[in-house]
């Protein structure tokens, strides 16, 4: 152990010297821009965002970025988006692992923006991911299009340049009580158990509201813990004879939530739980999915007939691949079904795109403006932004549908769309059992 | 009172200043990010070190100051209107003063039971905020961005923050010195010694150990509020995290407790690694195998950590390295 | 009301075994060698993961897979003591503390890097058993069975076994032991490992009923130091005590508040019997 000594002074040396070249090569930076002599110039512009590969929003974050990198790659091979001033543009994503944790998102987007050079960011999935994404997308003057994020206090914070694709989370469990009161007129209460995040709170404190006002009795209003795995205490507090069960919060919880109510045999007639259900792969729960319902950004089975006879009226445009389209394309590059998560990273790629098309140039202060005076249809919907200073960028064309899973002829366990009445492909089952 | 005279005093504190300093003089964006996490850190570990590096005592829950004063500093500025300026310094108040509250019922304990002691603090108080309507519950505060026009923008905001905290981590470092080289400090390592032969000789250890401990707990607090403010909002999982208290420890054990340039190296030198495994897909947690590594040969081999053997091995190197 | 606060105390008293089971390790490490093990719950990830591992890709009913949990165990806290407790044991607290945390860090560290922090399932369902109108859990049930099981079997194994006896004279007086002839060295690595491995195995009893990630034995910890503290420090069996009487607060506070309160109140006993009863209800030291 004699040399040790030398070692480790010359280890501080080193140390120390690491860290003065570390530091000052933050300073070095080199933006992507691929020259070519006189024009048309070619540019490729960096979407930043963070993905949840691990954590406990990796199924549904993944999703999501899947919907985003098949725009890229499709907008990508039809030639790129052309400027006003003839500048041919292709996108590129650049993105990290946040690990469904917040403080790491924020490190992360401060990355994306000052050293990688993004100059249009999507935000993370989850509203609370994509709440702390905005404020630095905020702070540094950036555009941010949130998907994944239903939260409506996002946008109550004074933010100019976050706009949401998403329903808003006040707007979720409205219909869950509109279609229970249209199964069931003697459906009278209901328990609310949410996961204590931004979005659920508001979700239920919405639902709460709106289902005093239609007359039902909320018997228990309680949060759990996000990343919560006993329900057990929860369950036990459920008053036997209780109507409906709604709430939940995200897959991961919503998807154990689930099995234990089925494990502790809960007979409610009507369960609605939170972003769950929706996705494919609910369907691994087998008998304890059945009956569940969820309400749902979009479906493909969903026939938006309802809003394209409202189109002539309301003077929206229409923009993008078509529903079968959309849903032919994802199938093909994922081999699988998309839910709406993927729908949503899909469709906030292409209002982007819609919103720099429309003002021919990639400054951030033309597009915000395209985007305030948008009025758009696309597969996923409407899209329209409200553009009030007090709630800047809420979504508010949009709608939900519901669906529910239900055992079809052969015994499988299929997704039908339940609600609203225009846009369903089955009846509901109900009682859920 | 002669920390002054100590070359080693001051190269501390150039060090830092001239790097801290140096950032202003680069206007970039990235590189203040940088520079402003690894000062948080040197502020928490030096602050941590003022209490377990000169008293021995073993606290796994210092982040809890970080989080009471980044919930008071943030509550008065997001629904008081307070500034940032006035905020921090209320929060490390506030938390210096629950300080006393929580040393007087724990600092009796000694060694393990101590620390143990101090886990429960810290997750009691992130229950308890949790529940804690004012604090906004499980959801927590936010700032409305029209908070940050008060100070001219962002982007000035963003650059003010950054100068306090710049402030904060000199700050902690004079104070480590000042108190390192008085009787107060010669008292704490009495204790950190032999506490009973300390009391022997007449050191008034309680209040002593009370005092190492509210000093300790004003700077994380201000740094806590300055660090949400920066942030724009603030959730119970974000202030109290005890996994961040313990690599703050790591990062004075790595350094040397007890000295003072010590936990400002360890800070820089592990937040610096964990930066930049942060991006890195395949390596991103690789940084706490590589510390829980480092640690363990630390503890076995080297306890003084990296400055505390220096010193031992080379005494002409002692007036340098403080 | 009476239906769901039985119903409730049953649940939180099933769960309350299998956390009693895993701080009898913490317990049994302690008493025999006054090291606080902050490994403790990276062990309980690791039984987790141990059977997830075995279940999913050796196919193997976790049930069957409970002896090599726990052999696995227990050769892992055998050769953690050799590499990280034995220099420091005689060390001042600070440094065991930190040695056996350093574990932790490399345990997590390499635990995110090979499974990530995604939460993972144990997809094992053996029904429910109904009594009257409560409804109980298969899985829950059988867990708390084994954990008493095993507790059990650690009482006749201290108590009636002569490598049991060494190891109770080791805990009270190291160097006595010594000059009796007991090498102590070894029978303390061996009762390091018997603490991990029932660590490990509570963390495999809880993955047949949770979903896990490399996370959870994290959030199982503070609740292994609570059991210690409030059974006493030193007792095993006192620790068993202090789980039941744990499992019994959770399952009865959230009769009356929201559930949001339990951390809050047992943390909160927590410090006030570090404060008043160091020793807590049964301990010796």
């Amino acid at each position: 152990m004699f040399c040790t000594p030398v070692i480790r002074k010359n280890c501080l040396f080193l140390l120390v010297i690491c860290w003065v070249c570390l530091i000052t090569a933050g300073c070095t930076q080199k933006v992507e821009q691929s020259k070519t002599g006189g024009q048309p110039v070619e540019r490729t512009v960096i979407i930043g965002f963070t993905a949840s590969q691990t954590g406990k929003f990796n199924v549904e974050s993944t999703r999501q970025i899947n919907g985003l990198n098949l725009w890229i790659e499709q907008v990508n091979s039809s030639g790129g988006i052309r400027l006003g001033d003839g500048t041919k543009i292709k996108f590129a994503a650049r993105f990290y692992d946040d690990e469904s944790n917040k403080d790491r998102v924020q490190e992360l987007y401060t990355k994306l923006i000052s050293q990688d050079k993004a100059e249009f960011l999507i935000s993370p999935y989850s509203s609370g991911l994509a709440d702390a994404s905005a404020m630095i997308a905020e702070q540094y003057s950036k555009l941010i299009i949130t998907a994944g994020a239903a939260s409506d206090s996002t946008h109550s914070k004074g933010y100019n340049l976050v706009y949401q694709v998403y329903t808003p989370a006040s707007r979720y469990l409205t219909g869950a009580f509109n279609m229970l009161s249209k199964l069931d007129e003697k459906a009278h209460n209901a328990v609310l158990i949410y996961e204590k995040d931004k979005f659920s709170t508001e979700v239920c404190a919405a639902a709460n509201k709106y289902g005093a006002e239609k007359g039902f009795k909320i018997s228990l209003f309680e949060g759990y813990d996000s990343g919560a795995t006993d329900f057990a205490p929860f369950i036990n507090k459920i008053p036997k004879g209780t109507d409906a069960v709604m709430g939940g919060g995200h897959f991961a919880d919503g998807t154990t939530f689930a099995k234990q109510l089925f494990e502790k045999g809960v007979k409610a007639k009507f369960i609605s739980l939170l972003v769950a259900p929706p996705e494919p792969k609910f369907a691994e729960l087998g008998n304890a999915a059945v009956g569940i319902i969820g309400p749902s950004q979009w479906e493909p089975l969903a026939k938006y007939s309802s809003e394209l006879s409202h189109l002539a009226g309301q003077g929206a445009e229409w923009f993008g691949p078509n529903i079968s389209e959309f849903v032919a394309a994802y199938k093909n590059k994922y081999q699988e079904e998309p839910s709406y998560h993927g729908a949503g990273g899909y469709a906030a790629a292409l209002i982007l795109q819609k919103a720099i098309i429309a003002a021919g140039s990639l400054d951030t202060q033309k597009v915000k403006a395209e985007l305030d005076k948008l009025n758009l249809m696309i597969f996923f919907g409407r899209i329209q932004f409200d553009t009030t200073p007090q709630m800047h960028g809420l979504q508010k064309g949009h709608e939900m549908v519901y669906i529910q899973w239900q055992k079809d002829a052969q015994g499988k366990l299929v997704k039908q769309v339940v609600w609203p009445e225009e846009a369903k492909s089955a009846n509901a089952l109900y009682p859920a059992h | 009172m002669d920390f002054w005279k100590r070359p080693g005093s001051w190269s501390v504190l150039i060090l830092i200043l001239c790097a801290g300093s140096a950032v202003f003089a680069f206007k970039s964006d990235n590189l203040r990010e940088i520079a402003f996490t690894i000062l948080l850190y040197v502020t928490l570990a030096s602050s941590l070190n003022i209490f377990l590096g000169f008293t021995g005592y073993i606290n796994f829950g210092h982040i809890v100051f970080f989080g009471l004063g980044g919930y008071t500093g943030f509550y008065l500025m997001s629904v008081h209107g307070w500034s940032i300026y006035t905020a921090s310094l209320a929060g490390g108040f506030i938390a210096s003063a629950l300080a006393t509250l929580i040393g007087s019922a724990i600092l009796r304990l000694r060694g393990a039971y101590f620390a143990l002691a101090t886990i429960g603090i810290n997750e009691a108080a992130r229950a308890f905020v949790n529940n804690f309507s004012p604090f906004g519950g499980s959801t927590g505060l936010s700032l409305n961005f029209s908070v940050y026009h008060q100070y001219g923008g962002p982007s000035k905001a963003l650059w003010t923050t950054y100068g306090l905290m710049l402030i904060a981590a000199f700050a902690v470092v004079l104070i480590s010195l000042v108190i390192r080289h008085s009787r107060f400090g010669l008292g704490l390592f009495a204790i950190r010694e032999d506490e009973d032969a300390a009391l022997t000789m007449g050191v008034n250890a309680p209040l002593y150990k009370t005092l190492a401990y509210v000093i300790s707990a004003f700077f994380p607090a201000v740094v806590g509020t300055l660090f949400f403010f920066k942030n724009g909002n603030i959730e119970p999982g974000d202030a109290f995290r005890l996994h961040m208290s313990i690599e703050v420890l790591v990062m004075v054990m790595l350094g040397g407790q007890g000295t003072v340039l010590g936990p400002v190296l360890g800070a820089a030198a592990y937040e610096r690694l964990r930066g930049l495994l942060l991006t890195s897909s395949a390596l991103k947690n690789l940084h706490l195998l590589f510390a829980g590594v480092l640690l363990l040969l630390i503890v076995l081999f080297v306890p003084e950590g990296l400055v505390g053997s220096l010193r031992k091995r080379f005494a002409k190197l002692r007036k340098v390295l403080e | 009301m009476v239906v769901q606060l039985t119903a409730s105390l049953l649940d939180g008293l099933l769960l309350g075994a299998i956390y009693g089971m895993a701080a009898m390790g913490l317990n049994l490490i302690w008493g025999v060698m006054s090291v606080i093990n902050l490994s403790h719950g990276a062990m309980m990830t690791l039984g987790m993961f141990g059977a997830y591992a075995l279940f999913t890709y050796a196919g193997i009913n976790p049930y069957l897979a409970l002896p090599l949990i726990a052999i696995g165990g227990c050769l892992f806290g055998f050769g953690m003591y050799w590499i990280a407790v034995h220099r420091v044991i005689n060390a001042p607290h600070l440094a065991s503390l930190l040695s056996t945390f350093a574990v932790n860090m490399v345990i997590i560290g390499a635990g995110t890097t090979l499974f990530t922090a995604s939460p993972r399932n144990i997809d094992y369902s053996i029904g429910s058993l109904h009594i009257g109108p409560i409804i109980l859990q298969g899985t829950r049930l059988v867990a708390a069975g084994i954990a008493v099981l095993m507790a059990a079997a650690l009482f006749v194994f201290l108590n009636r076994t002569f490598l049991g006896k060494k190891i109770r004279a080791v805990a009270n007086n190291r160097a006595a032991a010594e000059l009796m002839g007991i090498p102590s060295t070894k029978v303390l690595a061996i009762s390091f490992g018997i603490g991990t491995m029932l660590a490990s195995v509570a963390g495999f009893l809880i993955s047949t009923i949770f979903p896990f990630t490399i996370y959870s034995g994290g959030s199982y910890e503070p609740k292994s130091f609570v059991i210690c503290v409030l059974g006493g420090l030193g007792n095993p069996m006192g620790a068993l005590i202090g789980g039941l009487i744990l499992g019994a607060l959770e399952g009865a506070i959230p009769a009356f508040l929201p559930v949001g309160w339990v951390p809050v109140l047992e943390f909160a006993l927590f410090v006030a019997i570090l404060v008043v009863r160091p020793t807590g209800l049964f301990g010796s030291k």
